[in-house]
């Protein structure tokens, strides 16, 4: 079954606009979105893991996890909820933190919206976008942690680079 | 302070200047002549992109042109393509949360 992956980028307005569909109901979409146990199993790019340190679902509550790679490489997650409507809607601004997990308020920040819907068949879909003051900030995104990907992603950057 | 090619776009007129010198290589001088900044701006701009290595000075005669660096851009695809390749991953990942819940 297609799940119509959308990936849009534009520089210029410092956006990620992304949409993807899922085979299940929103109730269940929504609790593998938000129960910390069951969000550690698929944030993570393997074979990182996720521990999730502070996770307070409500406006105004704080999401603090840490990536830690096979090597003990830490890379710190901080985002604080701006919106949370129950299976609807969840904004948060994201920012970086230091070797010790506290954020760095004056740094850069990012700012994610992700829309819930339930759509036709008892499926569901998300809609997030994601807007960076600052553009390095993406590169610190895939860079911090995430160099290494997958050998399909190396694959695909050569031949990225080959078609130039 | 290091330079990327992020830091080259995140200004409208070193986008402006880039969207120049996408169509042939020009001296600081023709660049600064298209825009209502100071020469020193716009100098000061072509600098730091040069320093991203967007743009490339080549001497021709008693003259410095800039070149743009297509090759230089194509980081931003790459980088875009890894966020791209790392959100595909994860959602294919709840997918399979999502078979099991």
């Amino acid at each position: 079954m297609t799940n119509n992956f959308v990936f849009e980028a534009d520089l210029d307005a410092k956006t990620i606009h992304m949409i993807r569909e899922f085979n299940a109901p929103i109730e269940k979409l929504w609790k593998a979105w938000t129960e910390p146990a069951l969000v550690e199993k698929w944030i993570a790019p393997k074979p990182w893991r996720v521990e999730t340190k502070v996770a307070d679902l409500r406006v105004g509550g704080v999401w603090l996890y840490l990536m830690v790679g096979t090597e003990g490489e830490k890379h710190w997650v901080y985002d604080v909820y701006t919106a949370v409507e129950k299976e609807k809607l969840i904004a948060s601004t994201g920012m970086f933190c230091d070797d010790e997990g506290n954020p760095k308020s004056d740094g850069p920040k990012t700012f994610v919206t992700t829309k819930f819907s339930a759509i036709d068949g008892n499926r569901s879909q998300v809609d997030t976008t994601i807007i960076f003051d600052d553009e390095a900030t993406i590169k610190w995104f895939v860079e911090g942690g995430f160099k290494e990907g997958t050998a399909a992603t190396h694959a695909q950057l050569d031949e990225l680079l080959a078609s130039e | 302070m290091r330079r990327d090619v992020f830091q080259a776009i995140a200004d409208p007129t070193r986008r402006a200047i880039l969207g120049l010198l996408v169509m042939g290589a020009m001296t600081p001088n023709a660049v600064a002549e298209h825009f209502d900044s100071t020469r020193q701006t716009i100098s000061k701009h072509m600098q730091i992109l040069t320093e991203c290595e967007v743009l490339i000075q080549k001497k021709t005669g008693r003259e410095i042109y800039y070149h743009f660096n297509p090759q230089k851009m194509k980081e931003i695809d790459i980088w875009l393509e890894r966020f791209r390749k790392m959100w595909e991953n994860r959602f294919n990942e709840l997918d399979n949360i999502l078979n099991d819940l």
